[in-house]
């Protein structure tokens, strides 16, 4: 590719905003406490207009890098804040994967969703495995978790960062449903 | 020679580069011990492993401590920019980095600064990066699973957490993702995508499967698919084409899966303690 057109399409990219995410709130005091709380804890944040398909409460919407959804939602639990929605800018449309793959090992149980997936020993609910992923958070949350039992692990919510993270969350909170019912 | 750029999970590890020796199944960088568990580390061992019954040199690493804040990866971005076109490396792989479309894309101006070019590997974060950027075509080889290939086929999702529904990551879809990421300019030169059967293809079609040894136990275990992404860097560093080396890795990676007669709880440090057993076999082979 040539330098020119490496450049071109590196500002098309840019434009196309692919790696922010959107947060929505029920109106613009909670943008603006959202704000503050994001800009205090040293995010790179900006308030803006939201796009027309999701113009459902608030006319203020704040932009954030948004791999890093799980640590954002945390600081902003931290100031007492949650949003109605999070979003890609690229296209508000889109849905979190919400379909969980189960696989039965016979001793161990698999689940999996999204990019995630999560091993348990049925018997003693001791996790045994985290696979999957590309956030760097994975091998921290697999450190954390692998050789610690279900109840006493610490939760991909409250350690984990990223989007993986989140996924693997929800792998974990599937697993205790399912187990739970065994 | 071979270099890896990733992270280690541990948020005080220093950023570090040199060459790497592998001790009492830990990583030796500047006096600094490194767990093998998972994550970048494993890929660094299994190249190790691979690169020394090829008679490769110790592989050269960049690594940096991040839990997945992106802070440690944003220094070690910053570093690369400043140094990397001065530097001289046949091979680069990319691994678990925080992705971050602008970083990406100004490594990668300083990886086109190169003299000459190295061979591009990207897999974990930095592929996500990669495809996000819309650069994907300036790397050599993507090593996806089949998520991270329904992720690749999506020229909508950001990441693979906002892959669609209606592209289901099925391991008998593969082919199909395939065509579809390549058709949205989403694919490296080669494609390797590790699964129950691992498929090696370019834009021209798949151009091999490798289903042999077929091992279910390692799908769980944490690592399997950075030691493969170990073993292709290790093959293509010691002058293989890059095509042929994925076709080998998934061989050797399979087999040394197999020699550690794995069950769902597996470390993937017994994966990569058989990689020279594995190397040794196929090498009679070929």
């Amino acid at each position: 590719m040539s330098f020119l057109g490496f450049l071109k399409k590196k500002q098309a990219s840019k434009e196309l905003g692919r790696d922010r995410g959107i947060l929505v709130f029920e109106n613009t005091s909670e943008v603006i406490r959202a704000e503050n709380a994001l800009k205090a804890a040293g995010w790179d944040v900006t308030v803006k207009g939201p796009p027309p398909e999701i113009r459902t409460g608030c006319d203020l919407v704040i932009e954030f890098p948004l791999i890093e959804e799980l640590n954002v939602l945390r600081i902003l639990e931290g100031s007492g804040l949650k949003p109605l929605q999070v979003v890609p800018v690229q296209s508000a449309l889109l849905e979190p994967v919400s379909l969980f793959h189960t696989k039965d090992f016979g001793q161990y149980l698999m689940i999996r969703a999204a990019n995630m997936k999560l091993t348990v020993d049925k018997k003693t609910l001791t996790i045994v495995n985290v696979s999957g992923g590309g956030c760097p958070d994975v091998p921290f949350l697999a450190q954390e978790m692998v050789g610690k039992s279900l109840s006493e692990a610490p939760t991909p919510k409250a350690i984990g960062h990223t989007l993986c993270g989140y996924a693997l969350q929800l792998a974990y909170e599937q697993m205790r449903h399912q187990c739970s019912r065994s | 020679m071979l270099a890896v750029v990733g992270t280690v999970p541990d948020e005080g590890f220093p950023l570090l580069e040199g060459q790497v020796g592998l001790e009492n199944n830990m990583l030796l960088l500047k006096g600094i011990k490194i767990p093998v568990n998972r994550g970048t580390p494993a890929l660094i061992a299994a190249a190790l492993a691979a690169g020394q019954a090829l008679g490769n040199d110790p592989p050269y690493t960049y690594l940096v401590g991040d839990i997945g804040t992106g802070k440690g990866s944003r220094r070690l971005y910053e570093n690369l920019v400043r140094h990397l076109p001065k530097k001289t490396f046949k091979v680069m792989t990319f691994h678990y980095l925080q992705p971050d479309v602008d970083w990406h894309n100004r490594v990668l101006f300083a990886l086109e600064e190169m003299k000459p070019r190295p061979i591009l590997i990207a897999d974990a974060g930095f592929m996500y990066a990669a495809k996000m950027s819309g650069q994907a075509g300036a790397y050599d080889l993507f090593t996806p699973d089949a998520g991270e290939m329904a992720f690749l086929a999506d020229e909508e999702a950001p990441h693979p957490f906002y892959t669609r529904g209606f592209i289901l990551h099925e391991e008998n879809r593969v082919p199909e993702l395939i065509t579809k990421a390549y058709e949205n300019e989403n694919g490296a030169r080669c494609l390797l995508v590790k699964g129950k059967k691992d498929h090696i293809a370019s834009r021209q079609g798949i151009l091999a499967t490798v289903d042999d040894p077929m091992v279910e136990a390692l799908e769980p275990v944490g690592g399997t698919g950075d030691t493969l992404t170990g073993i292709v860097s290790a093959l293509v560093a010691s002058g293989m084409g890059v095509e042929e080396a994925a076709v080998l890795s998934a061989r050797v990676n399979r087999l040394a899966g197999l020699y550690a007669n794995p069950t769902p709880a597996t470390q993937v440090i017994e994966v990569i303690k058989n990689i020279p057993k594995a190397m040794e076999e196929i090498s009679k082979e070929t």
